[in-house]
């Protein structure tokens, strides 16, 4: 037992805690914090046909097959196969239990016209019975189904009310935890005012009906000696039993990872740092109709069943047949994935139930199926009326599978114009990671474009990306712009061709530029040329002069010299002459 | 089965005391009891007192939830007349005799 310190240094043992018993219904021993307590009485009281048998059942069912311990069940307005009959449609076996002793049904038929009142007389009888029933099998847990049905027995309400009370005495005194039902009263709490006895415990069933839909709600009114939720909770019965939906408001402390997992197109994932979404994480899409939100998710969840893991996908919309078959004309088959058991495909119509339903509902298949992502299309089909309400229901959503890390893909239809970046139900602000698919027109054409308008923990490309649907999946292809304007579709192609042509034109134009040149080069080296001949020439014919010249020196000397010889032996100087 | 009755004149009478113990009520609706049997039924009935204490088993068979339990087995229909049976009428128009004033019983 935990001990704590005292002022004076020593040691006192805590005050006992209430001991709970578990009742084993999923969010019920959430919101009590353990269960009802044991040992004690609790009343579920609540309108006819709200659940209160049902819930009294199960607490025994699930105390004999969970928990150990045995139950015995009084009922005093049906009979046991009549009881049997009843919840066997929740998928519980009264008639086995009773044959391995872990519960034990009494049916107390109260008849007024067969009772005859003489004298004085009290409800041993009951007490016999039910002290026979408990040794039996050594129960541990007991329902009284309803003790209101001994007023309408009996007449002396002074007597009845002191053996109610001794009823309960006893059933402290055995520390027997006991579930009673009750019948709303009109003003009070019970018709018969039973809560004045059993306060320990009080549960409240509702089954209300709003615009055309019912919805089941829980309250805890009043749980002596310990905390409790103190909301409405929705819950449903369903072939399994109870599920109380706990408005888990977790705070903001979840853990959160750095993993991060591809969108299932990689044009997508390089705008988003190239790597993808954040692994648990909210992502949402918002656009117009028709502009490819679903095939956005349908990528997601084709991605994530590629890696291996699992992944729910709601739809609010269209049937699970439907969307495999529109998928396939992008390219995205499914079906495979479906037949594997890695995807989940669950639609229904929301306006089929309330709200809290719907939440219940994923809830459960979370709990069930235990995706790695769940993919709801298009949460903006869920305003039934108060917006308010389903922004409160989205958080939770929300909180729930971000605790469990789980990540979230939803789809939300906007009308266009200006309100284009605020959806209906005004829940950017819960999304980690907003994009948005706008219609471009221009020239009368509609194309589309992607952009992330935010993305927390990460640099997301800013940049307006057009979004085609091809045979082979989603492509996101950069964007022409031309001349500061944003072009898209054919006025994009038109632009291309028109860059295109003027850059061969340009090409053209540098190539016959450069063969001028070239012709111009040869012209000159030609020029060159001819000049080089011709001078050539003249230095030869130069040299040639000079050559004769030369020679006709030698041989005039020669001359001379010889005219000289044959006029005289000496050779006349050159001053005497004749 | 009124009509047998009144013709004949003679029916059965099959009685059962349901009793937890030796409380005060118990005795007393015992000893009442007895005396309207003696007075008004006799030759024609049988008694079986059952305690309850003793035989808790029982008490889900006939349907008992106060103590004490008169209960007529015959002639149908059941009849189960609670309390000491203190008050003669009323035990007498819960066992379906009336008491006329020569003294005989239907």
């Amino acid at each position: 037992m935990a001990t704590l310190k005292t002022r004076r240094g020593g040691h006192s043992p805590m005050p006992p805690q209430l001991e709970k018993a578990r009742v084993g219904i999923a969010g019920f021993d959430e919101i009590t914090n353990g269960g009802v307590p044991k040992g004690r009485p609790t009343i579920i009281c609540g309108g006819p046909g709200c659940g209160k048998t049902m819930f009294a059942v199960e607490f025994l069912v699930r105390g004999a097959m969970q928990f150990g311990e045995p139950g015995v069940l009084m009922t005093f307005e049906e009979t046991a196969a009549e009881m049997t009959k009843n919840v066997a449609s929740l998928g519980f076996d009264l008639k086995d239990l009773s044959a391995r002793k872990k519960l034990m049904m009494d049916y107390v038929r109260i008849e007024p016209s067969e009772i005859q009142e003489t004298g004085s007389y009290d409800l041993e009888g009951l007490f016999i019975r039910l002290q026979y029933a408990v040794d039996s099998i050594g129960a541990k847990r007991v329902v009284l189904d309803t003790l209101e049905a001994v007023f309408s027995g009996f007449s002396n309400q002074g007597l009845l009310r002191a053996e109610i009370r001794r009823l309960f005495r006893w059933l402290k005194d055995r520390g027997l935890t006991t579930v009673v039902t009750a019948e709303r009263g009109e003003g009070a709490l019970t018709r018969y005012g039973l809560e004045e006895y059993v306060s320990d415990c009080v549960i409240f069933l509702d089954h209300r009906v709003e615009q055309q839909v019912s919805t089941r709600r829980m309250r805890v009114i009043k749980y002596r000696g310990s905390s409790h939720g103190v909301d409405e909770y929705p819950f449903l019965i369903d072939d399994q039993g109870f599920s109380v939906l706990p408005s888990t408001s977790i705070g903001l402390d979840h853990p959160v990872s750095s993993q991060r997992i591809s969108s299932g197109v990689k044009e997508l994932d390089d705008m988003l740092e190239g790597k993808g979404y954040f692994r648990g994480s909210s992502v949402m899409v918002s656009g117009t109709a028709g502009s490819g939100k679903s095939s956005l998710a349908a990528h997601f969840a084709n991605q994530t069943c590629i890696d291996g893991k699992r992944c729910l996908h709601v739809a609010f919309e269209e049937s699970p047949a439907q969307t495999l078959r529109n998928m396939r004309s992008i390219g995205i088959d499914l079906a495979p994935h479906v037949k594997k058991g890695l995807l989940r495909m669950e639609a229904w119509r929301p306006t089929q139930s309330g709200l809290e339903m719907h939440l219940l509902r994923i809830h459960k298949l979370v709990e069930q199926f235990n995706p790695r992502a769940v993919i709801v299309d298009p949460i903006t089909n869920l305003v039934t009326g108060d917006t308010h309400e389903v922004h409160a229901m989205l958080m939770r959503l929300l909180d729930f599978l971000k605790t469990k890390q789980i990540s979230a893909f939803f789809t939300a239809l906007t009308e266009g114009g200006a309100a284009m970046e605020r959806t209906e139900v005004q829940v950017s602000s819960l999304i980690d990671t907003w994009m948005l698919v706008r219609d471009v027109e221009l020239n009368g054409e509609r194309n589309r474009c992607l952009y992330v308008l935010k993305s927390r923990g990460m640099a997301n490309s800013n940049q307006v990306r057009e979004f085609v649907m091809t045979r082979s999946g989603i492509r996101l292809l950069p964007v022409y712009v031309g001349s500061g304007t944003v072009l898209t579709g054919s006025a994009r192609l038109s632009q291309q061709a028109r860059e295109k042509a003027a850059e061969t034109a340009r090409l053209q134009e540098a190539k016959e530029k450069s063969k001028i040149l070239e012709t111009k080069r040869k012209i000159l080296e030609a020029k060159v040329a001819a000049l080089r001949a011709e001078f050539a020439d003249e230095e030869d014919r130069f040299a040639q002069s000079v050559k004769r010249d030369e020679q006709k020196e030698r041989s005039l000397a020669r001359d001379v010299a010889e005219m000289a010889s044959l006029r005289g032996s000496k050779a006349p100087s050159k001053g005497q002459g004749a | 089965m009124k009509k047998k009755a009144v013709k004949s004149g003679i029916e059965f009478i099959e009685l059962k005391l349901y009793v937890a113990g030796q409380t005060p009520k118990s005795l007393a609706a015992l000893a009442n009891l007895k005396k309207i049997c003696h007075e008004h039924l006799e030759g024609r009935y049988t008694l079986h007192v059952i305690d309850l204490v003793k035989t808790p088993q029982l008490a889900q068979g006939d349907q008992i939830l106060a103590i004490p339990t008169l209960v007529r087995n015959l002639p149908v229909p059941i009849r189960k007349i609670i309390g000491d049976l203190s008050d003669l009428e009323r035990v007498l128009v819960g066992l379906n005799l009336v008491h006329t004033e020569t003294g005989s019983s239907k």
